[in-house]
Formats: structure tokens, sequence, C-alpha cells
């Protein structure tokens, strides 16, 4: 599973394109699973909701430590056309989404809204007294659905070696660290994260490197190596920003057009009552 | 049960969510895996495979624009 690099400044551009791209896509999850827990925790109470929250936690850690040794038995370039598929899959999935939200096609996700709504949501349902079922599963499945495309990055982002699988959990583990941090010092959702922004930067590099791990996987030879991959990350950079005000303005033109229709059909609606 | 399937369900939405635009993306990696396999592109293969799926991605956006025509 180890790979050789031609040079120490190749393997140290590839281990930090990895350590923060699986830093700023675990961070998106983080707060995501936090807005929820903050939610459960302010409603019905801390202790469920932080057990819930470490029971999550301590599957996913069993699950990686049960399957992660198994990876390394798989031939290397299997793992490489597997693992880069799904991310792919992944990252352009992302990625699209991103360019949707920039350019207004979608809404925004709001952190905010979604604590509003789960609090919402949580107060309707009676507090039971003693050990709080709800807020337990809550604040489990959360962790167990956040923590899931969590260890998926990791494996995608790792996939290439030892010292890239241990850097992407580094990465993952500082994201979750600052994000529980950050949620104990505010105890409030983190809204004011770019996320959309983050979404937009993982699914630029998750596409790169997808396409590289698809790549090594059914046998190209790369043009500059590992130097493919920053040269796709700009590639897929300039694509999005480039199709960002294309469908802004394609969107804005839309409005504009149903915004004139309804106008006229209000004047004609007028003219035939008098 | 129901657990089970919620979670087939999550872990397949965080692949998929536009069923259209994921097969796009398979089909073009078994193409070029086919393409690859006999030689025909040499040393345009890495190119052409980012290519396709730029122009996947640019048709997904754009599909979504025309949609909310």
């Amino acid at each position: 599973m180890i790979l050789t690099f031609d040079s120490v400044q190749q393997l140290s551009t590839r281990l930090g394109t990895t350590l923060v791209a699986a830093f700023l896509a675990s961070t998106v999850e983080c707060v995501e699973a936090l807005t929820v827990v903050l939610a459960v925790g302010s409603v019905r109470g801390w202790p469920s909701a932080l057990a819930g929250c470490a029971t999550g936690i301590a599957t996913l850690v069993a699950i990686v430590a049960a399957l992660g040794p198994a990876l390394t038995r798989i031939p290397l370039h299997l793992v490489q056309l597997v693992v880069g598929a799904m991310i792919l899959l992944f990252g352009l999935r992302w990625l699209r989404k991103a360019i949707l939200r920039s350019s207004g096609l979608i809404p925004l996700h709001d952190e905010a809204a979604a604590f509003a709504q789960n609090t919402a949501k949580l107060r309707g349902v009676r507090l039971a007294a003693g050990w709080d079922k709800l807020a337990f599963a809550a604040a489990f499945n959360i962790t167990m659905m956040e923590g899931t495309e969590v260890v998926f990055i990791v494996i995608a982002l790792g996939a290439g070696g030892r010292a890239l699988m241990l850097t992407a959990s580094l990465g993952a583990v500082a994201a979750l660290s600052v994000v529980t941090a950050l949620g104990f010092a505010l105890h409030r959702p983190l809204a004011r994260v770019p996320e959309n922004t983050l979404k937009f930067i993982v699914g630029v590099l998750l596409s790169a490197f997808g396409t590289f791990w698809v790549g090594e996987g059914i046998g190209v030879a790369w043009p500059g190596d590992d130097l493919a991959i920053p040269c796709m990350m700009a590639a897929y950079l300039a694509l999005a920003l480039y199709l960002v005000p294309l469908c802004r303005s394609r969107a804005r033109s839309v409005a504009g057009a149903q915004a004139l229709a309804q106008k006229e059909s209000c004047i004609a609606a007028k003219e035939d009552q008098r | 049960m129901n657990w089970i399937r919620s979670v087939v369900r999550e872990i397949y939405g965080l692949f998929v969510d536009d069923s259209s635009f994921a097969f796009a993306i398979l089909c073009w990696i078994v193409a070029m895996a086919g393409l690859v396999r006999y030689h025909v592109l040499q040393r345009w293969a890495g190119p052409t495979l980012f290519v396709g799926l730029a122009l996947i991605l640019t048709e997904g956006v754009l599909r979504v624009t025309r949609r909310k025509d």
C-alpha cells in the first residue's frame, strides 16, 4: 500500500493537500452534527445527548478498526479504482450542489434555521423521567450519519498509503476538536461558518483526488505524475467559477421573464375589468 | 429493519442525489477503463478522463438551470 514518491517536495505537497482537504470536509460534517447535538442538549438535557454522541463516535471507531486493516489486503489498483469512483461521485455531487447554491438556484444551508427547526421538533415531545431515549437516539443517529461521511472522506483521501491515511485522519481529528471546542465555548450553532464556501473548496479537492485515483486504478499514466492533482484542482476550480455567474445570469433572466409575464397578466386582467 | 433501510438510504444519498448525473460519471469511468485497456488513448488518457468528467459536471449544472426555466 505504500507509494514511492519522486521527491520530498511532492510528498509534502500531497500530504499538505490531503490534510487540508480532510480538515475542511470533516469541518462541514462536524458543524452539521454539532447543530443537532446542541439542539438535543439544550432542549432535552445534556447527559443523554452527550452519551448518544459519545456512543456514536465509539461505534464509528470500532467499525474503522475492524474494516481498516481489511483494506490493506485488497490490491492497490482495485482500492484506487473503487475508492476513486466513490470519491468522484461524492466530490462532483458536492461541487455541483455548491455551484447551484452559489448561483442562487437552490437555497443555502442555514445552520441557525436547522437549529430552530430541531429544537421546535424536540420540544413537542414530552420529557421522560430519568434516561431520555429520544435525546440519546437523536444524538447517536446524527453522529453516526455525519461520522460515516467523515470516515468515508478519510478513507478516500488516505487511499494512497499509510502516510496519507494518517494525515487524513489527523485532519479529521483536528476538525472534530476545533468544532467541539467552539461548540462548548459558544453553546450555539456555528451559523457563521461559510459552509457553502467550504463545500465548494472540498468539492474541488475531492473531484481532483477522485479523478486521479480513478485514473491510477484503470492504468492511466498521468502527465507530470502527482503534479496532475494540483493541475486538476485548478481546472475544476476555474470551471466551477465560470459556471456560477453563468447559472446566476440564467436564473435572473428566468426570474425577470416570470416577473414580466406576471405584470403583463395583471395589466390584461385590469383591462378586462374596464 | 427500518434502521438498516435508513442507513442504506443515507449511504446511497452520500454518493447519489441525481441518478442520471451519477450514472453518467460511472459510464464514463467504464468507457475510459475500456479505452485504456486497449491502449486507444495512450498519453491522452488522463486529460480525456478529466475533460469527460468536467463536461458531465457542466451538463449536470446546466440541466438544473434549464429545469428552472
